[in-house]
């Protein structure tokens, strides 16, 4: 709890206020993950996609991504003004990275989850905000894409 | 056996019936084995995107243990001539 603490902390310290943040970094399990058997992680991972509407797993976080399909997840998210989402960096923990891949059954990193429902990676996202259908999967989980106002505006 | 685009190709015209698929090697784009296909495969029909991605990742599982980066594009032959059109 106090490293979360501390985590969240330091999101409020630096660039967060500049950046205006909301969105949580949440802080993966320490070190003693690594000790925990694979049984464990996919029950962890079960309970972190459902903890938040709108979960993605990603390589780095969504102020600095490092890597170009983890960094389009983020800024697809952030073109429709979701914030509020839950980030997990799998470069903190390779027991995450490996358990995810196991846990959705999919081989690649960005992952993303909508209430709990693997959705796809950053082709899926990407493929569902031309079609128009992230908005419509966004509207369904109770949040309105920036980009309905977007449209309005122009009207 | 190395991953080739060709083996790729010809994976994914065997398993899921592609009528037409285009690989590209952008591993010299990242460090390590990536690829980039558009796959166009009538069994594509009227299944969700998830659902393809899938069916493709099933054909390439092998492979996929060895690729760093995937990128696909699945398209039904009807949205491919749509496509083709624009």
């Amino acid at each position: 709890m106090n490293t979360l603490i501390r985590t969240t902390a330091r999101c409020f310290r630096g660039g967060a206020v500049l950046f205006n943040k909301p969105q949580v970094d949440r802080h993966l399990p320490c070190a003693s993950a690594r000790l925990l058997c694979s049984a464990d992680i996919q029950k962890n991972l079960a309970e972190m996609v459902k903890k938040d509407k709108v979960v993605v797993f990603i390589k780095g976080t969504p102020a600095q991504p490092m890597c170009g399909f983890s960094n389009a997840v983020v800024q697809i998210l952030r073109m429709h003004g979701v914030d509020d989402y839950a980030s997990y960096n799998v470069l903190d923990d390779q027991d995450i990275r490996q358990g995810v891949k196991t846990f959705s059954n999919w081989p690649t990193i960005p992952q993303v989850f909508f209430n709990g429902e693997f959705v796809g990676g950053c082709d899926i996202l990407l493929q569902m905000h031309q079609s128009g259908d992230l908005v419509d999967e966004l509207n369904k989980l109770g949040i309105r894409s920036a980009l309905l106002d977007a449209e309005q505006e122009s009207k | 056996m190395a991953i080739t685009t060709d083996l790729i190709r010809e994976k994914l015209i065997a398993e899921i019936g592609a009528v037409h698929v285009d690989v590209e090697d952008t591993s010299p784009n990242r460090c390590a084995a990536s690829f980039k296909v558009l796959v166009v495969s009538p069994q594509f029909e009227g299944k969700p995107l998830l659902q393809r991605h899938r069916m493709v990742n099933t054909c390439l599982a092998e492979e996929l243990k060895e690729i760093h980066a995937f990128e696909q594009k699945t398209l039904t032959p009807e949205q491919w001539e749509k496509q083709k059109a624009q």
